[in-house]
């Protein structure tokens, strides 16, 4: 829009003389008058025909500047090839396909938005406009006319009159909502006692996760930090996330002189002591085990345990010490469990006690 | 011969007769140090822990203890073994610039060659794993995806999942392996240094942490890409959401606050 359609009294010289746009309420003696709109200023661009001649041009600008944009982003993506990488500081290497058609795409965006803020900002009419509020009720004869009108839908239908089809429906539309009522069953069934036990049971090996070779007792030295999973247990289980994430089992080996706990020398075998991976407050995998000072830190709340003192809780929200798995030697001389975990792993439920 | 006499007090004859007795020496040793080169090798390997017991008094004994035996300022290096050593001194963590938390990464004041004298020294006080070879920590060949399986089972609980490294308790840290050349990596693992555990071969066998060296090597190596590019160090989706609200978020607003404050109208009021 140019300054020659703006209404003729917003322009300087109409209003000297001419009441202030806007001042629609007379003074009066009421203390709360409405004082009305401001006086309306104007822009440069609508006294000076120039100025709105240059804002029409940074528009246009802005929006020629898009469609090259847009342009360049086709032509970048017919041209650069997906694994081209280049150097664009300060971000280091980079895909450059990535990088044009981000860059351009932006870019056209941008200067549609940019271009439309200008154009409304210097050129479109910014005169002040008052509106007073309408009823919210509606008139009377509207009013009249839904009624007519709803009755005369529901004559036509022959609602009322059919009651086989208007029981009928009520009844489709009583019974849509029970599949959803249904599928509520898929929140159960409790889980009985699945949360006190592992895939850990009497004689079963300890399996190293990284070779899947069970485990010798020589194979764990003083200082190393090694997982393991139940034997018989393998990732092509369809339940073997499920299982892992109850069984899974980290092995460090003290000195047994190192070891505070009686209870923990005597479920250890020549110093080599397995834990429950599960932190005891909300499951996270719980392996940042520092060797010289036995704690094991858990990454999601820093709960801290103290592996060579019965993983008692030294810091931190876990509400009791890790569970750890009393293991042995099988006459072939690879570590076994002696039983599954005595007390549930991983974090507290209602029902634990 | 005249020639050559008329020539003898020319200024470069000194370096002529030099070269030429170099190379006379140079090739006679050649030709017979060959022959004894066992005695010589067992006299090299006598004179290395020599030379590596001196260092040792001078830089290291302080703390460790006159014998390696340790003291209350540092632990027994009895069998921690020359990879110990190659990786605490080749990566400048030793020798210690003051008590703290855990010994940082710094400027490495030994050369390779005394750095080898120090571990054949420390070796020689107890049996422990020796410095690994080319052989055995170059990731050429190895299975990179096994690797960051490996990675992702053993390490990335304290290292984060592209060796970024992370923080420990009490002022500990799991250092960033960027740029971290796989002989101290394979080393690291092999002895655990300071609080890191170990990952021995009976636990790790060698090709496991060659697949891992290949795995960092591929995620977080020199020739690395990021093809989205701006990765933030790499630490996960806590810094990349902070960044996200704080400088999307906030750009956003300072624009759509610019563009309110600033007033269009000829005449500023």
């Amino acid at each position: 829009m140019s300054s020659q359609e703006i209404p003729e009294e917003n322009l300087p010289s109409k209003q000297e003389t001419e009441p202030q746009h806007g001042s629609v309420v007379v003074p009066d003696d009421n203390p709360f008058a409405d004082p009305g709109l401001p006086p309306h200023k104007h822009r440069i661009q609508d006294i000076d025909e120039k100025a709105a001649r240059r804002s029409e041009r940074a528009v246009a600008f802005l929006f020629t500047l898009s469609m090259l944009a847009t342009v360049g982003f086709i032509a970048a993506f017919v041209t650069i090839p997906a694994d081209k990488s280049i150097f664009v500081w300060p971000i280091g290497h980079i895909s450059g396909l990535n990088f044009a058609l981000g860059l351009t795409l932006g870019l056209a965006l941008f200067c549609i938005g940019a271009g439309a803020v200008h154009w409304a900002r210097t050129l479109m009419s910014d005169v002040e406009v008052a509106d007073e509020r309408h009823a919210i009720e509606a008139p009377a004869e509207v009013k009249a006319k839904v009624m007519a009108d709803f009755r005369a839908g529901a004559e036509e239908s022959q609602f009322g009159r059919r009651k086989l089809i208007r029981n009928t429906m009520f009844g489709a539309l009583a019974l849509v909502p029970l599949s959803g009522v249904v599928l509520l069953r898929d929140l159960g069934p409790l889980p009985e006692d699945k949360l006190r036990h592992t895939k850990w049971a009497k004689g079963k090996k300890l399996v190293n996760m990284n070779t899947h070779e069970p485990l010798r007792p020589s194979d764990v030295q003083v200082g190393s930090l090694t997982f393991a999973m139940p034997e018989g247990m393998s990732e092509h289980d369809h339940d073997f996330q499920t299982q892992i994430a109850k069984a899974a089992l980290m092995i460090v080996r003290i000195q047994p002189e190192d070891i505070k706990d009686k209870r923990e020398l005597e479920w250890s075998h020549e110093g080599v002591v397995a834990y429950s991976k599960i932190c005891t407050h909300v499951g996270c995998p719980i392996s940042l085990y520092e060797q010289q000072t036995h704690h094991v830190l858990c990454p999601c709340h820093q709960s801290t345990f103290d592996l060579s003192d019965g993983a008692r809780v030294i810091f931190g929200p876990a509400g009791h010490a890790l569970p750890q798995l009393r293991i042995g030697v099988n006459e072939e001389g690879y570590l076994e469990a002696l039983g599954d975990f005595e007390e549930p792993v991983g974090p507290a439920f209602f029902e634990r006690g | 011969m005249k020639k050559l006499s008329a020539r003898r007090r020319h200024p470069l004859a000194a370096v002529v007769v030099l070269l030429l007795a170099l190379a006379a020496t140079g090739g006679l040793y050649a030709a017979f140090a060959p022959a004894d080169k066992a005695q010589a090798d067992e006299t090299a390997q006598s004179l290395a822990i020599d030379e590596g017991k001196k260092l040792y008094a001078v830089g290291c004994s302080s703390c460790h203890g006159t014998g390696g035996q340790g003291s209350s300022d540092g632990p027994p290096l009895t069998g921690v073994g020359a990879a110990a050593v190659d990786f605490q001194v080749g990566t400048g963590r030793m020798p210690l610039q003051q008590q703290g938390a855990q010994a940082p990464k710094k400027k490495v004041i030994y050369t390779q060659a005394q750095i080898d004298q120090l571990a054949a020294y420390i070796a020689s006080l107890g049996a422990g794993p020796s410095v690994p070879t080319e052989k055995q920590y170059s990731p050429k060949g190895a299975d990179i995806a096994k690797g960051g399986e490996l990675f992702r089972t053993n390490c990335a609980q304290c290292h984060n999942f592209t060796g970024e490294g992370g923080a420990l308790t009490h002022g500990k840290f799991a250092p960033s392996l960027e740029g971290v050349s796989p002989k101290h990596i394979y080393e690291a693992m092999q002895t655990g240094p300071q609080n890191m555990p170990s990952f021995p071969d009976t636990t790790m066998p060698e090709k496991e942490k060659k697949e891992i060296i290949a795995y960092l090597d591929a995620v977080n190596g020199e020739k690395t890409q990021s093809p989205g590019g701006l990765k933030l160090g790499g630490l996960g989706p806590v810094s990349e959401g902070l960044f996200g609200w704080i400088f999307g978020l906030g750009s956003l607003i300072a624009v759509a606050v610019w563009v309110a404050a600033r007033t269009a109208k000829a005449k500023k009021s």
